[in-house]
């Protein structure tokens, strides 16, 4: 996952997982059999789970697949689905036991074999899957991986089949809240019809959630339908989801008010003012596990000398992000206080205010901390955004507008627009950004590890800033080996103090999810990764 | 006549080699898209080699663009980064385009011309000013504006159509983005034939055809117009580019995929294949396009020739 | 030859004799039309024979229409200059706070989705729009009818080359061109932008007067004049160009508005001109989304290019009435 941003391309998201759970059950009105529209982006990638990065694929993973954990759509807490447990003596090795008595849709039994066929699969070099790096936690991920050349091994040597539904698996390090990764859709069971006639496979994909797809046309739409042998207790309230892709959520937007579609599930920023008018209460606005920061590359001088983080603290409290989150973003966003996210809950890590002064807006101090830190690179920063995906440039001007009306002077900071996503990518991948740059991250797993460590530990894949802190480094190393979740919570937290005084990468806000639905639809509900939680969604 | 259109359909083929190569040298400046691929994480090394190879993007530039060619002439356009092949994206692409393009079409030519012709004849009336102030509305509000508001105005609040085009995209439900889309090219259109109205209606041969009795319906659309019409057969020649290749706008804001969206995400993701693929069909598009606007010179003015 | 007489009069005279209204009334209207610039009343000084150009000049100076819109251009030159002269403000004060809000006192034209003031915006966005409208147009009209005219006039190899480079760039697409030539480009300037609408926009021209140029050349007195020996530079610029330049105007006039959003749309495809820049184009595309909360601030930048437009358009008709012998 990653990153952010509203805009269906980009590469944000991750996939998200999801699902809800069976929490719901039963009751209240509504005709099971009826179908619901919703609106879709065409998905960026194959449709294969360890292929699907982005939230569009996502959505339509969490509806047909169905893994070993499951985040409850609530509380985002990850329960076992067809885990019956998950055993570890030593946060190193795992033993999974499956329930028995499930099948995928097309009558073939779900067993240890399946999971273990996928994740091989998904970690092989050879079928080029974009998550393959979740199983690199797994003992022999470098061979079926290697950082070059030809895969040496087929299979991942940590993964055995002990039984017909229990299999073994063996990282290459402790790792205490493995078996909590294991509901993101790349480690689904596959049937043997994907191995078996892939094409076909990729045409009309079987799997073992609550739906089952119906039809596909690729680029248009997709009708999934209630699976009515459906084993799991996590049924569909309704007969089934018409997902139409839309390329501009504006035009789903003014759909659903012609009412000719149920549910969107990105409202357009534009259209956020006229919800209320447009309807009434038939909107959600609900926090998601994103979180969009401004990254700064470490690799120059210019930030990396001592003396430069009150630069950066100086810039965080010239950011007035009440202001911003009330009139860009109409309280899609809240402004952010922490570097996790609001739906970790107290428990699960979030802690407001751990940012304290350095996240609040103190033009004055502000000015202050950037003339002691020897003033503004160059006298003016860049913020650089990709202009391709998403609304970067409205949230980008306003910020530079705050900074720009705290320092008194109408040029210390301008945007930088890239023409392409890829270009973007490039120019942070080749380390050429000399100025902040948009960042954004949405959750793999509502774990506070995944807001941290991939982001800021040590040439971690999506720290895109190069910040590099031994002391974090050492906090999140003790924090993974640790069993006690209070105890790694508090350790993760003392490494996010590390990141906070040296000021890493300013946190802007927290991202929430908002959907509008039709009059026919009710108990719509978003999970935390912002994708609606169909089989709840009850109709007529 | 038939050699000159024999020798028209011979000079396609240099220009199709040039485009093509053009085109591709120009996504290839772009530079790696894989970046792009793997969402704000960067890419495993591993999985990103393999990614340029699959692409063939780790070949030297001028042999990707043989094997492409080489491919091009066995009917395989290549593959999109979604795993579609190009041809199946074209097949679903430019049927739809086409007929929006047709119908952005007729409104030029029906609306435009009609329009051209009674403010030509009437220079300086408040049916004259009237077209004028319209077409300064339509120059001035951005295409994105004007099809909202007419989505809102049409598609909720008074239910006429539907605010989406589906995907199966009939003639029926392309009316309104087609006028949308041929918004600007119809204030060129309704220009062009005014100012030509206006200056032939003068002319010897119109006088003449008046002072014969003709009727003036006959002299209007035998004489005038078709005398008119050079400049805006000429114009809707080279709009069809812009109406099939660059209706980006309004077939995001209808919903319509079509060739514009495709592109458009071609372009953005850096996508050689989809890119050079949907190019060179434009161009094909335009090299017929033209010859035909220079064949109709020769109907529209008998006295211009082709050997 | 009645040089005083403009263009505009005898239709107005026609209105007033009531004999206007029906669309087939149209055509014996040409009639009259025809007749009255034949009759010879001329006083003029038509015994000092002058040129075809200063002849036009001669009529432009005395045309309420040009006037009016020369005065309108030159309004918008000063205050490209010196925008500060009616906006003192800077445009790049914005107050978010104040986002979208309505005209209130000393914001006559109230606040943008940024809060920045749209008065002093549209003011100062003259500069970049003007130079951006008026520098890419006259490039794209000279470098097009240059090129399209001498195709046109000679024909053969040279027509068939050019005629399949334009078919060749029209099949560019602009947001490929755009991110591919502009990209590269660092300089903040509005200069690359100029650069990079000339160079995709001659073809159209380019085609448009190759068009006109063939027709043209067909004429009675064109034959005539090579009959007796123009030469070929002669016959294009005395004969050919007045003749032809009608359409060239007319697409060029329009295609002065267009340039000016398609700033905007390279600005917004991030290869065009970076923040902080101010141009009516970017004001414009910033503001669409928002047209339902607040259409004042899509309203005044749209209506500067109106105005924008309207003054080349009414210059454009009134200098190609001035070049239509026939009217004289």
């Amino acid at each position: 996952m990653r990153g952010v941003g509203h805009a269906k391309w980009a590469a944000c998201a991750a996939a998200a997982v999801l699902a809800a759970t069976a929490c719901g059950g039963g009751g209240g009105g509504g005709d099971a059999g009826a179908v619901l529209s919703s609106s879709w982006g065409d998905p960026q990638n194959p449709l294969e789970p360890a292929n699907t990065n982005e939230v569009q694929g996502g959505k339509v993973l969490d509806m047909i697949f169905r893994g070993l954990k499951k985040y409850d759509p609530k509380t985002g807490e990850a329960k076992d689905m067809l885990a019956e447990k998950i055993e570890t003596s030593d946060s190193q090795n795992f033993t999974v036991t499956v329930k028995d008595g499930w099948t995928f849709s097309n009558g073939e039994k779900v067993t240890a074999q399946s999971f273990v066929d996928a994740w091989n699969y998904g970690a092989g070099l050879k079928n080029n899957q974009r998550n393959a790096y979740f199983f690199a936690y797994i003992d022999g991920y470098d061979k079926v991986h290697p950082e070059s050349g030809e895969q040496s091994a087929d299979t991942l040597s940590g993964l055995k089949v002990t039984g017909p539904l229990t299999f073994t698996v063996k990282l290459s390090q402790k790792f205490s809240t493995f078996p909590d990764t294991l509901g993101y859709p790349a480690f689904a069971p596959l049937p043997r019809a994907f191995f078996d006639d892939h094409d076909a496979w990729l045409k009309k994909p079987i799997g073992n959630g609550p739906y089952m797809v119906d039809n596909y046309t690729r680029g248009s739409r997709m009708s999934l339908r209630k699976w009515e042998q459906y084993p799991g207790p996590d049924k569909a309230q309704n007969g089934g989801v018409d997902l139409k892709v839309y390329t501009d959520n504006n035009t789903a937007y003014t759909d659903l008010m012609a009412g000719n579609l149920d549910l969107v599930d990105d409202v357009p920023a534009a259209q956020l003012k006229n919800v209320k008018s447009d309807l009434g209460d038939r909107y959600i606005n609900t926090p998601a596990g994103i979180i969009q920061t401004l990254a700064f590359p470490f690799y120059d001088n210019d930030w990396s000398k001592p003396g430069s983080e009150k630069v950066r603290k100086g810039l965080s409290m010239a950011i007035d992000r009440k202001q911003i989150t009330d009139t860009i973003f109409q309280q899609t966003r809240t402004p952010a206080t922490d570097w996790t996210s609001p739906v970790l809950g107290e428990d699960g890590g979030y802690k407001a205010g751990l940012c304290g002064e350095a996240c609040e807006y103190k033009p004055d101090e502000a000015k202050q901390l950037i003339k002691d830190g020897g003033g503004l690179p160059g006298g003016q920063v860049k913020i650089t955004y990709n202009a391709d995906t998403g609304s970067h440039k409205q949230w980008v001007d306003a910020v530079c507008n705050s900074i720009n009306n705290a320092l008194d002077n109408d040029r210390a900071c301008v945007g930088n627009p890239v023409g392409t996503f890829a270009d973007f990518r490039n120019q942070i991948t080749d380390r050429k950004m000399s100025g902040p740059f948009r960042a954004g991250w949405q959750m793999d797993y509502p774990l506070i590890q995944n807001f941290l460590q991939p982001l800021y530990y040590t040439n971690a894949s999506s720290n895109d800033g190069k910040w590099s802190n031994e002391k974090f480094d050492d906090l999140v190393d003790r924090a993974n080996a640790e069993t006690d979740t209070a105890k790694a919570i508090g350790l993760f937290q003392q490494a996010e103090e590390v990141l906070r005084d040296e000021m890493g990468a300013i946190p802007l806000w927290y991202q929430n999810g908002s959907a509008g639905y039709s009059d026919r639809l009710s108990n719509v509900e978003l999970n935390p990764f912002s994708v609606p939680v169909y089989n709840e969604i009850k109709v007529g | 006549m038939g050699r000159y259109v024999v020798q028209r359909l011979l000079q396609m083929i240099p220009v199709f080699i040039g485009a093509t190569l053009l085109i591709f040298l120009m996504v290839n400046v772009m530079g790696d898209p894989v970046a792009g691929l793997c969402g704000d994480r960067e890419c495993d090394p591993a999985t990103a080699a393999r990614l340029r190879h699959e692409f063939g993007l780790d070949q030297p530039v001028w042999q990707q663009y043989a094997t492409y060619m080489g491919n091009l002439f066995t009917g395989d356009f290549g593959t999109a980064f979604n795993g579609q092949p190009v041809t199946e994206l074209m097949g679903t692409a430019f049927p739809v385009t086409i007929r929006l393009t047709v119908v952005a079409i007729l409104f030029e030519i029906v609306v435009g011309i009609i329009l051209g012709v009674v403010t030509g004849l009437r220079r300086g009336r408040p049916v004259d000013t009237g077209v004028l102030l319209l077409t300064l509305v339509v120059i001035s509000v951005p295409t994105f504006v004007t099809g909202l508001l007419l989505q809102l105005l049409l598609g909720v609040k008074w239910g006429w159509i539907d605010p989406a085009v589906s995907s199966e995209a009939p003639f029926g439900e392309l009316i309104v983005p087609g006028l949308v889309l041929a918004s600007v090219s119809l204030a060129y259109v309704t220009r062009l034939t005014r100012t030509s109205i206006a200056e032939n209606r003068r002319s010897d041969y119109v006088r003449t055809a008046i002072a014969k009795g003709l009727p003036r319906r006959r002299v209007i659309t035998r004489h005038l117009l078709r005398n008119s019409l050079i400049p805006v057969v000429t114009f809707i020649g080279t709009d069809i580019g812009a109406l099939m290749g660059g209706a980006i706008v309004t077939e995001r804001i209808f919903n319509i995929h079509g060739v514009g969206y495709q592109l458009y995400q071609g372009i953005l993701r850096q996508n050689t294949q989809t890119v050079v693929g949907f190019v060179t069909v434009l161009v094909l598009v335009f090299l017929v396009a033209n010859l035909l606007v220079d064949l109709l010179y020769a109907v529209l003015d008998p006295r211009i020739r082709y050997a | 030859m009645p040089d005083q007489q403009q263009p505009y009069e005898p239709e107005r005279a026609v209105a007033g004799t009531g004999m206007g209204g029906q669309m087939d009334l149209g055509a014996s209207e040409a009639i009259t039309l025809e007749k009255a610039p034949e009759s010879p009343d001329g006083t003029g000084p038509q015994d000092r024979p002058r040129s075809l150009w200063s002849d036009a000049w001669h009529d432009l100076r005395r045309n309420p229409v040009f006037i009016i819109s020369a005065l309108v251009i030159l309004f918008l030159i000063v205050i490209s200059v010196w925008p500060s002269l009616i906006a003192s403000g800077s445009p790049l004060k914005c107050d978010l706070a104040k986002a979208q809000e309505g005209s209130q006192a000393g914001h006559p034209f109230g606040f943008n989705g940024q809060g920045c003031d749209v008065y002093t915006r549209t003011v100062h966005g003259a500069r970049t729009s003007v130079a951006v409208g008026v520098l890419a147009t006259l490039g794209v009209a000279v470098l097009g009818s240059v090129l399209g005219g001498l195709a046109g006039f000679f024909g053969g190899t040279g027509d068939a080359i050019l005629s399949r480079i334009t078919d060749v760039f029209f099949a560019i697409p602009v947001v490929l061109g755009g991110l591919v030539l502009l990209s590269v480009i660092t300089s903040n300037t509005v200069w690359p932008v100029i650069g990079f609408i000339v160079l995709l926009g001659w073809p159209q021209i380019s085609r448009i007067a190759r068009g006109s140029v063939i027709t043209a050349k067909q004429n009675d007195y064109v034959q005539a004049a090579r009959a007796l020996g123009a030469s070929n530079s002669r016959l294009l610029l005395r004969h050919i160009a007045p003749n032809a330049v009608a359409p060239v105007i007319v697409v060029a006039t329009i295609a002065l508005g267009t340039y000016i959003s398609l700033e905007a749309t390279l600005s917004f495809l991030g290869v065009g001109l970076k923040p902080p820049s101010v141009s009516w184009g970017i004001d414009i595309s910033a503001a669409a989304p928002y047209v339902r909360n607040a259409p004042h601030a899509l309203l005044w930048p749209s209506g500067a290019l109106a105005v924008t437009v309207l003054a080349f358009i009414m210059l454009g008709d009134a200098v190609r009435d001035a070049l239509d012998p026939k009217l004289r």
